[in-house]
Order: structure tokens, then sequence, then C-alpha cells
């Protein structure tokens, strides 16, 4: 190939790339307009967070992390599913994932982007974040959870940073990316991303101190629910690119995608199972918290409406992806799809945490629900992310389509 | 050889910030004599050097005295009050312990106030370390108690339970914090560097007890109620995001007084002494009464007994 003349550097390759995303229809501008909007309505309820302190979120004593944690818990899920689209494209060589594999990766970015700034928002004192910098700060690691999850998190995003960036690069000068460059660090990816949702179940399966969290499954079925949202996640945006951009995204895709969502959902759905058995079959003193999620308790009830929705929404979901009605049309796949993640992430997120602190160790029940402080922030953090992720994967469609008529003409 | 590299690194980074603070805030007050503007400039110097300060547990004897000095300062220049922080060091053979004797209280929580004050705890989301239950007979847990009772005391056919901190030999908030800002001292007190903590509240969830308590708001503590003998771990001055506990009363304890708790006790329900004091009255009431404590099945091993007459 003729590398040596058409070598362009990485700072035209950068320009590039904003280039690329500044430019558009007016129905892109607009929707970059809105998540600016958002984004300022999410700065703005941050300036007023900073200023009360967390006392202008419904987070108190006894339900000390509510709607950001959860959104984080749900997140990392997220971002972790990106490996089943790189363990079968990279390792298993699947030509037609391999053409998608850049928007998983996308994604997977977005949403850690999204799970740190969850836990920054979260912060009490956020100007001392630097004392979790080990050398400036103390780390405590290896004991504490939290410590392993930082590290984990932060090193996933790099991983899945720049591997990409790597290959887009090349691509972006016609160059073949050379394997041994990169596989090791595709192979280090996949580990890592199981750590990462691993890590993150270990935070509150290393509870003693609360029952409702404190269980060997949490972490299993972290993993398998994060197979099932994350997947479906990443095939709605790929059937948003499909039908708002020239790269146009194979059925097979969507067929590979929609047993992967499936295959994990039922799991998913067995384990629940599970863990409700065990925690109604036998109701003991540590049910308490499972009894409050699923009937309330003392008239608190708060959560019992969204679990059921949640589960309702999942096992419907979960059925219309199994079963595919009319194969030749499937309009149910879309909406099935934004069933599941729905139900996911209520069931993964508000859903488990308040319940493992509510009843707080001392027996007190109370209600929780985001106060719009809480949600304004949510927002704002929700579209720093969506903003992420297509900052990263329309110059990276742009770079693959040029490679791929490149290489068809040759 | 690093650390002592990097300590010097910093005190020059330090001191060089500290001047560019103090010229830039004289600056700033030229051609202004308002003594307001003069003092808060000081006050953001200080709070400035406070800012990049170390972990209490690195800082050497120098860096605490000049940290006291400034905390000192600046409740002189902020709140316009004389207070006096010590870093009193835990005592050789001392091991703190605590025994509350469910026979004798009686629910009047003096106790709860007594906290409040000498703790220098927010009054404006009424923070309180203690908690009462109201149990009735028959009961064993809080869980099962009533903690928000408002009546006369004692109800006949109830009996009552005084929860706090444990101090707990084992403890899990210890493990779980990402910082390392709370830790147990030689003493056996499990206390935490205000400043270090970043307020992620992981320490409370970890919590079995629940004996930890998160500022949601700036606390506030009316002037003439502040208590100005204080200790760094202890009663200062803490601000919104930060975590705080009880620390049996380190003020106090360190110099060989009772906690404020069980000094206000009507009855005599609690025991604080020494447990490694074989003559003190936490040993005889270890030694010679049916003693338990709550949740021993986590392990926490905590450093608080509850005793039945």
């Amino acid at each position: 190939m003729n590398t040596k003349q058409s070598q362009k550097g990485f700072f035209t390759f950068a320009r590039k790339a904003v280039a690329w995303n500044l430019s558009g229809s007016i129905g892109y501008q607009l929707f970059l307009g809105i998540l600016m909007f958002f984004m300022f309505v999410g700065v703005y309820g941050y300036i007023i967070q900073f200023k009360t302190g967390l006392a202008a979120t419904n987070m108190s004593n006894i339900v000390s992390w509510g709607f950001y944690i959860s959104n984080f818990t749900f997140l990392v899920g997220v971002a972790a599913a990106a490996i089943m689209l790189i363990l079968p494209a990279y390792i298993f060589n699947d030509k037609d994932l391999h053409k998608v594999v850049i928007i998983g990766e996308g994604v997977a970015v977005g949403a850690i982007v999204m799970c740190l700034l969850f836990v920054f928002v979260d912060l009490g004192r956020p100007l001392q974040f630097w004392h979790l910098i080990p050398v400036i700060g103390q780390l405590n690691f290896p004991n504490s959870i939290l410590a392993w999850d930082i590290i984990v998190l932060n090193g996933y995003l790099a991983l899945n940073a720049l591997v990409p960036a790597y290959i887009l690069y090349c691509h972006f000068n016609f160059k073949e990316p050379k394997g041994k460059y990169y596989k090791p660090f595709v192979f280090l990816s996949i580990g890592w991303a199981v750590a990462i949702h691993m890590v993150t179940a270990f935070l509150y399966q290393g509870l003693p101190a609360r029952p409702f969290w404190n269980n060997p499954l949490l972490g299993p079925r972290f993993l398998a629910s994060a197979f099932a949202a994350g997947p479906a996640l990443i095939s709605l945006v790929l059937h948003i690119i499909n039908s708002a951009t020239d790269y146009k995204i194979d059925n097979k895709i969507f067929n590979k995608l929609r047993i992967i969502i499936v295959s994990a959902a039922i799991i998913n759905l067995i384990m629940l199972f599970s863990e409700i058995f065990k925690e109604f079959y036998f109701p003991t003193h540590h049910s308490q918290s499972a009894i409050y999620l699923f009937f309330g308790l003392e008239g608190h009830n708060s959560l019992v409406p969204w679990i059921w929705t949640a589960i309702s929404l999942n096992v419907i979901g979960t059925f219309i992806l199994a079963i595919n009605p009319f194969k030749k049309t499937p309009i149910f796949l879309l909406p099935a799809l934004v069933l599941l993640i729905t139900g996911i992430w209520i069931e993964k997120g508000i859903g488990l945490i308040v319940p493992g602190l509510v009843p707080s160790p001392m027996g007190e029940i109370i209600d929780y629900a985001p106060s719009n402080i809480e949600l304004m922030i949510t927002c704002g953090v929700i579209s720093v992310g969506i903003f992420m992720v297509t900052m990263l994967i329309k110059p990276a469609l742009i770079i693959e389509k040029k490679y791929e008529e490149r290489h068809l003409k040759s | 050889m690093d650390s002592d590299k990097k300590k010097i690194n910093r005190r020059t980074f330090l001191k060089g910030a500290a001047s560019v603070a103090i010229a830039g805030s004289a600056t700033a007050t030229i051609g202004c004599k308002g003594k307001g503007l003069l003092n808060s400039s000081e006050a953001f110097a200080l709070e400035f050097q406070e800012y990049f300060k170390k972990h209490y547990r690195l800082m050497t004897k120098s860096e605490r005295t000049k940290t006291v000095t400034r905390l000192e300062k600046l409740a002189k220049l902020k709140q316009d009050s004389i207070i006096n922080i010590e870093t009193t060091e835990p005592g050789q053979n001392v091991l703190y312990g605590y025994a509350f004797n469910v026979t004798r209280c009686e629910g009047f929580m003096e106790c709860v106030q007594a906290c409040v004050k000498e703790n220098n705890l927010d009054r404006r989301s009424n923070t309180q370390y203690i908690r009462i239950f109201e149990m009735e007979n028959g009961q064993m847990s809080p869980d099962q108690g009533d903690g928000k009772y408002f009546h006369m005391v004692p109800n006949e056919g109830h009996f009552y339970m005084g929860v706090q901190c444990f101090q707990c030999d084992n403890p899990p908030c210890v493990k779980a914090c990402p910082t390392k800002a709370t830790w147990q001292e030689p003493d056996g007190i499990v206390v935490i560097d205000y400043d270090w903590c970043i307020g992620c509240r992981y320490c409370m969830a970890a919590c079995p007890y629940w004996g930890r308590r998160f500022n949601w708001n700036q606390p506030e503590v009316p002037k003439e109620e502040l208590n100005k003998k204080q200790h760094y771990l202890s009663n200062r001055k803490r601000v919104r995001g930060m975590m705080e506990k009880c620390t049996f009363c380190i003020q106090r304890s360190r110099k060989g007084k009772l906690t404020a708790c069980a000094e206000a006790c009507p009855t005599g329900a609690r025991v604080f002494g020494n447990l490694l004091d074989p003559d003190s009255e936490i040993r005889f009431v270890l030694e010679n009464k049916k003693v338990y404590r709550l949740k021993e099945d986590l392990g926490t091993d905590p450093k608080f007994w509850y005793f039945i007459d």
C-alpha cells in the first residue's frame, strides 16, 4: 500500500474528527443543541447541589446512596457489555460483528464516563477527590473495594479509548492495524470488562451490614443483566445509526445480538427467581429489605410499583425477543429492547440500591424518591454520555466507511 | 529518602503557594481599608493552605501544630470565637470500652443532649450520635424498638437501649474507606480525619450499627453554645460533605475524664473506662455481670456491651 505519501499525522486526525463532529444536517445540529441544553440543566443543578451540599438531594442518613449510585451501577453493566462484541469480533474473527465493534466500544467509553461522573456528583466533597490519587493522596488499596473500583473503571476507560483510537488512526491512514500492537490489550480488556462489573458487585456484596446485598449471587447476576441490557442498548444505537446515517448495518448483526441478549436475559431471570425464592420461601429477619421492595413495609411502599413494572418489562421484553414474532418484519423487536433496558435499569438501579439501605440497621423504614436536583444532574450526566458516544462514533464511522470503500476498490 | 524529598517539595510548594496567595490578597486590599476584606483575604490564604495539607497520620509534629494554628486562626477570623484544638496522643496501655446497663436506663435522653453540646453537633439537621430505643419487655434488638418515642418516661412494661458507635475492634467502616480517612487509634477509638474525607459514604453503608452520620448540609452551632475545648479528631468544626461519628469524646477521655454521655447519665446506666486497667469499673462489669453485644454473628467485635443487673 502507498503508506509513505499519505501518512497523515495525529493532528490532522484530531482536527478532522472535530470537523466531522461539528458538520451535519439540521436534525443533527438540533440533536446536539438538545444535548447541550440538558448539559446546562445538569450544570445548573450541580451548582445548586455544590452550594447547599448533598441536602439538595433526597438522600438521608438512612438512604445514604440514591439515584446517582443506582444509575452508576446500571451503567457499569452497559460498559462491561462491550465485550459481548469485542470477544467474537477480535478473538473469533466474526466478520459481521467486526463491523460494529467500534460502536460497542464507543458506547462503553460513554458509559464509563457517565459512571465516573455519577460517582463524582455523589461525593460530598468533590474538591478533595485528589485524596484518592496514589502518591499525592492515599488510596486504600487493596482493602477498600471502592479503591479497586476506581482503578478498574479508569483502566477500562483507558483500554476502551486507546484500542479503538489506534485502529481508527491506522484506518484513517488506510493502513492495516498491527495485531501485535493492539491484540494484547484486547485480551486484557475482555478480562477487565468482567472485572469492572464483578468489582462493582463486590462493592455491595462485601458488606455484611446489608443482608440484601451480602449475597454471592450478586456478582454473576450483575454480569447476566449487563450482558442483556448492554447489547440491547448497543443494538438500539445500531438501529439509530442504521436509520439516521448512510452506514448500513446488516440484519445478521441484529440477529446475532438478539441471541446474545436473549440468552443473558434468561439467565438473569433464572437468577432473579432464585433470589426471590430464597427471600420468600422461608422469610427471615434478613428478608425485610426484599419484603420492603416487593410488597412494602409498614405502609412504606414507594418501590413496589417500580419493581413490579421492572419484572413485567423484563419478562415481556425477554419473551418477545426470544420468540421474535413476525420474522419478516420484526416491528416488535425495537420496543422489546426498550422494555428490557428499562426493566433492567429499574431492577438493577433503584431496585437494588435503595432496599439494600432500608430498613436501616436500626430497623427504620423510610421512602425515597430522587429530588428535582438529582433528576436535573442525572439528565446532565446522561446527556454528557450521549454526547460523548456521538462524538466518538460519528468520526469513527466516517473513517471506517472510507477505509472500506478504498479496500473494495483495491 | 523518597518521602523526605516529597515532604520538602510539598513544603516549598506550600510556601510558594501561600506567598502567592498572601501577595495576591495584599494587592487586592490596597486602596481598600475595610477590615472585613482584609480578614477574609487572610482567611482565604489560610484555607488555601489547609486545602493542600496532608493526611493527619502522615503529618509530623510541627505540621500538626501548624494546621492547628491555622484552624484556630480561622475560627477567630470567621466565627470570632477563640477555640483550642488539641492533638493529644493515645495513652500507653489504654483500650477504651463501654458498657450499658439495660436495667437502669429509663430513657431520659440526658446523654443525647450532653453529647450534642459536647461534640458541637449540627443543630440545623439535629444530628445525634446517640439513639435511645424504647423496647417492649421481651424484645432484645433495637431494630424492633421505637427510636422516636415522645412521652413521659419510664414507660410501664418497657425498657431502654442506647445505641451509638460501638468502636468495633474489627471495624467494617475502616476497611471500606477508599482514602484511609478513617482508622482505629491504638486506644481502640475509631476516628475520622474530617479534612481527608471525600464524602463518598461507603463507610456508612458498611456500618452494621448505623454508627455514622453525614453532613448533608452546612452544619451550624450557635456561637454561644460552641464547645471551645476541641480535639483535632473529634469535636472540631465540620463542614458539609464530611462524615462524622462518636469518638468516645476523645477530647475528654484522653485526659482521663468520662465521656459526656456517661457523665450526664442520671441513672448511672453508662459505664466507661479502660479495659486494660484491672481495677476499672468496666472490668468489674465484664467480669461480674451477664453481658452481651449486638450482632455478634458479624464478627465486628464491638467494644460496647449491654448488661442486666
